[in-house]
């Protein structure tokens, strides 16, 4: 078996601990993973991503142009940005949220009319799905992540509780309920 | 035990796990988090030095006192290590000392993107490269001992893309190692000329050995497939290599100095082609043309940025062609400064003051960037204080120089120092937001706590300042951009050096003021002013307006409202 999952956001949507949370997983199902991210001056509140591949075994930690299975999009616009990872017949979980990047704010650019839409266009499996309003449901508009995993667990063999002792891993018991409650409503959507 | 751990992690865990006493180092993406990983072993003394050359030095005296120490620091850092790196070859060690340096290709995070092999090259010690978080855990461990083996220090080279990815890793456990007795040898550690000759001889000697036991290791791994086409490759270029021909011939190599050329030799004659992939400089692909060997390398690979599967492919295989979907003009999302960030007050004053600034490197160098667009270089940590003396001392005049609190303890120091004992004008401005934030804020030596957490002095920069012989010492409010503005003004004109400290944590290190901005809309002209403090919370649809959840509360904005229509909710007025 081959997961690749692309992820992808804005810094501080929580996505280097979805893809830490992906890695776990991987590990209790005793498969092989690796995870690549960037941190520094290329996070601070720029395009964040993290590659995850999962499989028998992997080497690159870089997932391939064309080829990645999933696309976790935790605002519309990057999942623009890291289409070039995605297969044809990849699946894309898009949330919808719009975060406007500085170069829009001051006028330099112009945020696109309908991302959704233009995935649409060259995709045939996207999935919308209402994050912010599930976070803020399980408690938190931070646990976006978390409602973002639930959506992509369906796509997937996994057990559900494999998944919530994945969470366990990574996240420090007193945000635990709030997360794994994120997530069943990912699931549940 | 298996675990999931980024090249930097395991790095840290295989030098706990080798009995690591003492390890120092300075903050620097992509190798922060190794010293904050062994930060949290009890067994092990971390510390944050003040910058790279004073870590390598420190971990030097550690060795001498006969235990295993380490340094680590990013490719610029060896820079500032170079100093005692290249003579550290010549003493060799008692304890096993290890340095881990991390290069970033495609500069992710970086001034330059310059190749720390030359550095090994040139100081002819014992180089190991990790194609993954549990080599680098392996290797790591294993340096150690070969360190001692070979009376040398060794050096794991690290790429970003190795330090910062997660692998799974088989973790094992700590063995103590018996503490040497220290090493009085005046003749191995006093390098003075008549005692450095002969160490250079020990040197070439030493290489000799290094290259035997590079040709014969088995961390060097020759993977014959194909006789056709075949790969020489190390650390994260192995792993593209894989990815793009499973089917190829493959010499993986570990021991990056020495090179084992009589295997490269052997390799090549097996294989009709063979590709030399490397990241950055020619190094390998030097060493193997000048002995004689036939290989194809930067005569079509690229000697910047950082490599990938793709790449890797595209370049041997003419044909390949990835097929995938891309979308032309889609908005960049650059870094920026932080809503609430202390930074921004102080650059739109110097934008408002029309100064030159020689800025430096940390979260400050942003403010490069449109619309604050308020720096005009940025060269190397203290190269800002520095630069504004020289040009202060041949009369360009109307400058500043930045820096950040870090950066100043890092090398803003002795710059001052120049400054006042060269006497010019000069006027800088220590951004002090007590951490060092680009990095993930760590301590310094000005914030009153250690590497571990534990309380520490507190060495405070306007002291030093004030002790360096500055008379004019002033500590300004960079939320107020006219009190900051007016020091700037000030200092600029005075005949004498002059220290402007701007002072207000970081963000990141302290909670919200308990203030709540908003736009009052029937007095915002849609101006566009407050846009160009280039903060993310504000953005302009007919009339501004304020994201309530990403700001900060600062009120940087508001002062650069020409109608006062960004205000206060509880009425409060704008006078920040």
């Amino acid at each position: 078996m081959k997961v690749d999952i692309i992820i992808c956001g804005v810094g501080g949507q929580g996505v280097l601990l979805a893809s830490e949370v992906l890695g776990n997983l991987a590990i209790l199902a005793r498969l092989d993973v690796k995870k690549s991210e960037i941190h520094g001056m290329a996070q601070r509140g720029g395009s964040v991503f993290s590659h995850l591949r999962i499989g028998e075994k992997v080497n690159s930690p870089v997932i391939p142009l064309g080829s990645a299975d999933f696309m976790l999009a935790f605002e519309e616009l990057e999942a623009l940005r890291y289409a070039p990872y995605l297969k044809k017949d990849g699946v894309v979980l898009v949330n919808r949220q719009r975060i406007s990047p500085l170069t829009v704010l001051s006028g330099d650019a112009k945020y696109p009319e309908n991302p959704v839409a233009m995935m649409k266009e060259h995709f045939e499996r996207v999935f919308e799905v209402n994050a912010l309003e599930l976070a803020k449901k399980a408690g938190s508009p931070k646990a976006v992540n978390m409602v973002m995993i639930g959506a992509l667990s369906k796509f997937l063999d996994w057990d559900e509780s494999l998944w919530l002792s994945a969470m366990e891993r990574c996240i420090p018991q007193r945000f635990l309920s709030l997360n794994q409650r994120a997530f069943s409503l990912g699931r549940a959507g | 035990m298996k675990v999931f751990l980024s090249g930097n992690e395991a790095v840290a865990r295989g030098a706990w796990e080798a009995g690591l006493i003492f390890a120092s180092s300075y903050p620097g993406t992509p190798a922060t988090e190794i010293l904050q990983n062994l930060a949290s072993y009890r067994e092990i003394k971390a510390e944050w030095a003040p910058n790279e050359k004073v870590a390598l030095e420190a971990a030097i005296g550690a060795s001498f006192a006969g235990v295993r120490s380490m340094a680590s620091m990013k490719h610029v850092g060896l820079n500032v290590a170079a100093d005692p790196f290249m003579t550290l070859s010549y003493t060799g060690v008692n304890g096993g000392l290890v340095i881990a340096v991390a290069d970033d290709p495609g500069l992710y995070s970086s001034q330059n993107e310059q190749d720390t092999r030359r550095y090994v090259k040139a100081s002819r010690i014992l180089a190991l490269e990790p194609s993954d978080s549990q080599e680098a855990l392996e290797f790591t461990k294993l340096a150690f001992e070969l360190s001692e083996r070979f009376d040398t220090p060794v050096l794991i080279r690290l790429v970003t893309r190795i330090s910062h990815s997660k692998c799974v890793v088989e973790v094992g456990d700590r063995k103590e190692v018996p503490r040497k007795v220290p090493q009085i040898d005046p003749a191995k550690w006093v390098m003075l000329p008549a005692f450095a000759k002969e160490r250079h001889k020990v040197v070439l000697e030493r290489e000799k050995r290094l290259k035997e036991f590079a040709e014969g290791s088995d961390l060097n791994r020759c993977e014959l497939l194909s006789e056709d086409i075949g790969f020489i490759a190390s650390g994260i270029c192995y792993q593209y290599v894989k990815e793009a021909f499973p089917e190829a011939s493959v010499l993986k190599l570990s021991v990056i100095n020495p090179l084992p050329l009589e295997l490269v030799r052997d390799f090549c004659s097996k294989v009709k082609r063979v590709y030399v992939v490397e990241e950055l400089d020619p190094i390998f692909e030097e060493q193997i043309k000048a002995a004689g060997i036939h290989v194809v390398g930067k005569e079509v690979f690229p000697e910047y940025g950082e490599f990938s599967p793709d790449l890797v492919r595209s370049v041997v295989d003419k044909g390949y062609k990835p097929s995938y979907i891309s979308f032309s003009d889609i908005p960049a999302r650059p870094p920026t400064l932080c809503p609430g960030c202390p930074h921004r007050g102080v650059f739109v004053a110097l934008r408002k003051a029309k100064v030159k600034v020689f800025g430096d490197i940390g979260c400050y160098t942003l403010g490069a960037l449109r619309p604050l667009s308020s720096i005009h270089s940025c060269v190397c940590m203290g190269a800002g204080v520095s630069m504004e003396h020289g040009a202060a001392s041949v009369g360009m005049g109307n400058s500043v120089a930045i820096i950040g609190d870090s950066t100043f303890m890092h090398s803003g120091v002795p710059s001052l120092m120049d400054i006042v004992y060269n006497n010019s004008s000069s006027t800088v401005i220590v951004m002090d937001n007590g951490t060092t934030a680009m990095t993930g804020k760590q301590p310094h030596p000005g914030t009153g706590v250690n590497a571990k957490g534990e309380p520490a002095p507190k060495i405070p920069m306007e002291r030093i300042a004030e002790a360096l012989g500055v008379k004019r010492v002033r500590i300004v409010d960079p939320y107020s951009v006219d009190e900051v503005y007016r020091a700037v003004k000030e200092e600029v004109q005075v005949d004498e050096p002059s220290v402007i400290i701007t002072r207000r944590p970081c963000t990141l290190i302290t909670t919200r003021p308990d203030e709540i901005w908003e736009v009052d809309k029937d007095k915002c002209i849609a101006c566009g002013a407050c846009l160009k403090v280039g903060c993310m919370a504000l953005s302009m649809n007919g009339k501004a307006k304020i994201d309530e959840v990403l700001c900060f509360g600062c009120g940087v904005c508001a002062q650069v409202c020409p109608v006062e229509a960004i205000v206060k909710r509880n009425g409060g007025s704008n006078e920040g």
